[in-house]
């Protein structure tokens, strides 16, 4: 079968009817029986490592043995001792060549099918229950969540006189936040709830540019913000003192702490909501209100307000 | 179809009318084909009782022997095919240990840092997984890893596929199907990534529920719907596992069955090497040499996706800590996949459309949903793209290089380079702190390049191709050593020499 070979390209190694083990054979199957022989040890050593308790690293070590043992084996042996032929297998154009002539059973086929395919009518009202059917089967998906118009879509759990707390629940007083200070606050009875979360930042008097309209809303320098990023929502939490800027870790959107939170960078649409608050003779903070306009990211009805 | 199978009237099958079958047939072992696998221990006698009661090697015989090319670029896929299997695997060992609920609890277990944290149930399972149950994290961190390579195996292999111009004509769809693989297998990764319920993935749901809210007009529905409520909800934790494990998986599994079938009917292509025309497949049998080769290959990329899991500590749920509405992790990365389009929200410029106080166009809608849309769009459609444009309708099994379509590697190059400036722009603070250049320089510098970076890359990538096409390919030579051609009663008979070849393929031969 080999007679009349030239000399072969290593891609080609066409099939040998006389089996001779060469040198690289016999290596091979040295090498062979090594890789089979490492996933054996590697195998005992995992039920070991079990028995034991041994460790995620050990573990991950053995198995990556055990099975690459096998897998390597395999390989070097399909490639070094096995002779694998390279075959040739004709190929056809995918579409079919067009038929003459319909068979009898073709036309008959034909012909029932046009039953189905003449009643117009039928097939459009067929579809038209299918369609139905579907609906009427989607409609209980809208038991899967709310309608988004109930209130909590549009504010928040702030209050006229809510006292403000830290994430624990404590309340705040104005001597646990030194300039440029800032904390995270809560309205009483809400701590940790996501659309009040609110920073509270010391920026020192007589540097704030409020509006004139909400200047009393921050006390001596004490300005509350929503840390409701208004972009996709992430809390805004870092607070570049000497810039006076706050910025959101999600996507860099920065907002000018003392000009009402305006946005200076980033894909922020527009600046946090200010909360109106007030400065206790106790050295606490009440709110004056909720939030003026819904904190949080866009949709299309956000400043129109809720329905309910 | 598959082509010429063993005729019925096969000589070496005696079968005679109304002959009663002998009761123990296995004992006649002469009477049966010589089996694939036959020689084999253990398989061999398996193989000879299944196929005397059902003739299935007679009938496996043909598919046996189907032709697979050989070239390394072809590994691509199997390799994508091999960690999804090290998926399903890995996560169902998952899935016996993982809760799937977002109810709050206090953790008390082994993990002291966080010893009496509020935390949800999956979290805490999550830790549990990681530090109490036995080959748990290596489970979890195997899954992850295998997740990483699953992904950068398809895009590999839908690169190579896109640059040779395997897509076209006839395999158009497979192409589409490749595709929509790519995007369910992104969907996975999603999913995935949320289920721990840590920080980082906490707050990667709560950008994807915000981007979800700026549809215009939907979005406040839908995502009520999807999430069951007002972020952050208990429900969106059970709803995403049954996606990540139930229905994005059997999806996954069927399509995935779908595109190797389309292969075997369509037969592989196969680059312009020596002696292959557009109407032959010059490689190996499937068995044995491609079937072994295969399960060789599934198990070292088994055996790397063990020793990463093993040894490269990957998502330390433990250290970013279980989600709370009110933090954030910094800098906080998402994985390579998501990576690019993080990019995308994060260099978008802050404009939105409102009019008469309605916001038609939230912020996050256009970056987050419509450029990722057409992007992807674009590359799911493009055989048909690049058939319109060169109104080459033809069918194609002989692979282009790279360099024969200029135009067509410069706009992969110059897809490549979009994506490519994304993921960086992804990443915009790390390398900001890492090249210590302010964030926002950084950014604009991207705004700029993901609009120039393109154009360049595929003024480049045209030139260098043409370059090399006027250089001249070289003449293909001869087919050398042995060949074996298929023969019309489904055997093999040698084939001598090209002009053989070519005229008993009745190709007429290459160009
Ligand atoms: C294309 C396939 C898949 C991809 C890309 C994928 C990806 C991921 C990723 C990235 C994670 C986060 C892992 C981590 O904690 O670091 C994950 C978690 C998980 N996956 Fe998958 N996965 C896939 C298929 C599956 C399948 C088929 C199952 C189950 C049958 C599964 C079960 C799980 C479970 C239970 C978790 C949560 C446990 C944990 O996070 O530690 N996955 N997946
Ligand atoms: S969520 Fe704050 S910048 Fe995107």
């Amino acid at each position: 079968m080999t007679a009349g070979m030239e000399r072969e390209p290593a891609r080609y190694r066409g099939p040998r009817s006389v089996q001779r083990t060469t040198r690289i054979e016999r290596r091979a199957e040295l090498f062979v029986g090594l890789l089979f022989f490492a996933t054996i040890l590697a195998t005992l050593g995992l039920i070991v490592s079990y028995v034991i308790g041994a460790n995620t690293q050990v573990d991950g070590v053995l198995l990556a043995i055990a099975l690459g043992g096998i897998g390597g084996g395999i390989v070097v042996w399909v490639q070094y001792l096995m002779h694998t032929p390279t075959m040739i297998e004709a190929r056809h154009p995918m579409q079919p060549n067009p038929v003459a002539e319909m068979s009898p059973a073709q036309a008959a086929m034909r012909e029932a099918e046009s039953g189905f395919t003449r009643r117009h009518l039928l097939l459009g009202m067929l579809f038209a229950s299918v369609g139905g059917l579907l609906t009427a089967i989607a409609v209980p998906l809208f038991s899967l969540g709310p309608l988004p118009n109930g209130r909590a879509w549009f504010t928040t759990a702030w209050k006229k006189g809510s006292r403000v707390v830290d994430v624990n629940g404590n309340v705040v007083h104005a001597s646990q936040i030194p300039v440029n200070g800032i904390m995270t606050v809560f309205p009483e009875g809400a701590p940790g709830d996501a659309m009040a979360q609110t920073v509270l930042l010391n920026v020192g008097p007589g540097l704030l540019q409020l509006p004139a309209d909400r200047a009393s809303w921050a006390p001596q320098g004490f300005i509350a913000y929503s840390k409701l990023c208004t972009h996709a929502g992430c809390p805004v939490g870092l607070f570049r003192a000497t810039e006076h800027d706050l910025m959101c870790p999600c996507h860099q959107s920065t907002f000018d702490v003392l000009d009402g939170a305006q946005v200076t960078f980033g894909p922020a649409p527009r600046p946090l909501p200010q909360l109106p608050i007030q400065l206790q003779p106790d050295g606490t903070f009440v709110a004056l209100g909720d939030f003026p306009e819904p904190v949080g990211p866009a949709f299309w009805n956000q400043t129109l307000g809720g329905g309910a | 179809m598959t082509g010429p199978g063993p005729a019925p009237g096969d000589d070496r099958v005696h079968h005679v009318e109304g002959e009663p079958v002998p009761r123990d047939a296995d004992a006649i072992e002469g009477d049966a084909l010589p089996a694939p696998g036959g020689q084999l221990p253990v398989v061999g006698p398996v193989v000879r009782f299944l196929d005397n009661r059902t003739g299935l090697v007679t009938f496996g015989r043909t598919a046996l022997e189907k032709v697979f090319p050989d070239h390394w670029t072809f590994l691509l896929g199997e390799i994508a095919l091999f960690s999804f299997i090290v998926l399903l695997i890995t996560g169902t060992y998952l899935t016996l240990f993982f809760r799937p609920d977002g109810t709050q609890t206090i953790y008390a277990g082994p993990y002291a840092p966080l010893d009496g944290t509020k935390m949800s149930a999956a979290f805490s399972s999550v830790l549990a997984l990681s530090f109490s149950v036995e080959g748990g994290l290596l489970a979890r961190q195997a899954h992850h890893w295998a997740a990483l390579l699953f992904i950068a195996a398809i895009v590999t292999h839908l690169t190579r596929i896109f640059l040779t111009g395997a897509f076209r004509r006839p395999r158009e769809l497979n192409w589409i199907i490749g595709f929509t693989l790519l995007l369910l297998a992104l969907g996975e990764g999603i999913t995935g990534y949320s289920l721990p319920d840590d920080l980082l993935s906490g707050t990667g749901l709560r950008i994807i529920y915000s981007i979800t809210m700026a549809i215009p007009f939907l979005g406040p529905w839908v995502a009520s719907l999807l999430f069951g409520g007002l972020f952050p909800t208990t429900q969106i934790i059970s709803r995403l596992f049954i996606v990540h494990v139930l229905l994005l998986p059997g999806v996954l599994i069927g399509l995935i069955s779908v595109h190797l079938l389309f292969v075997w009917i369509q037969k592989h292509t196969q680059y312009k090497v020596p002696g292959a025309t557009e109407h032959n497949v010059i490689g190996l049998s499937l068995w044995p040499g491609q079937a072994f080769r295969s399960i060789g290959a599934f198990l070292l990329t088994a055996a790397v996706i063990a020793l990463l899991g093993g040894l490269f500590e990957i998502n330390p749920v433990w250290i970013y800590g279980p989600y709370v509405p009110y933090a954030a992790a910094v800098p906080a990365q998402p994985d390579y996949y998501v990576g690019w389009l993080e990019g995308l929200v994060r260099m978008a410029p802050n404009w939105q459309l409102t009019l008469f106080g309605i916001t038609i166009l939230p912020e996050p809608f256009i970056p987050g949903l419509v450029v990722p849309g057409v992007l992807f769009t674009v590359l799911w459609v493009w055989p048909f793209i690049e058939a319109f444009i060169t109104g080459d309708h033809r069918e194609h099994n002989l692979l282009d290089w790279p360099w024969e379509a200029p135009w067509r590697a410069a706009t992969g190059a110059a897809f490549a380079t979009i994506f490519l400036v994304l993921l960086l722009e992804g990443a915009n603070d790390v390398l900001a702190a890492w090249l210590l250049i302010p964030v926002e320089d950084l950014t604009q510098f991207f705004r700029i390049m993901v609009f120039v970076g393109p154009v360049v890359a595929w003024i480049v990538t045209y030139r260098l191709a043409r370059a090399r096409l006027e250089h001249g390919t070289k003449p293909i030579e001869p087919l050398g050593g042995i060949a074996l051609r298929r023969n019309a009663t489904g055997g093999f008979e040698e084939v001598h020499d090209r002009a053989a070849v070519d005229a008993a393929l009745g190709g007429g031969g290459r160009k």
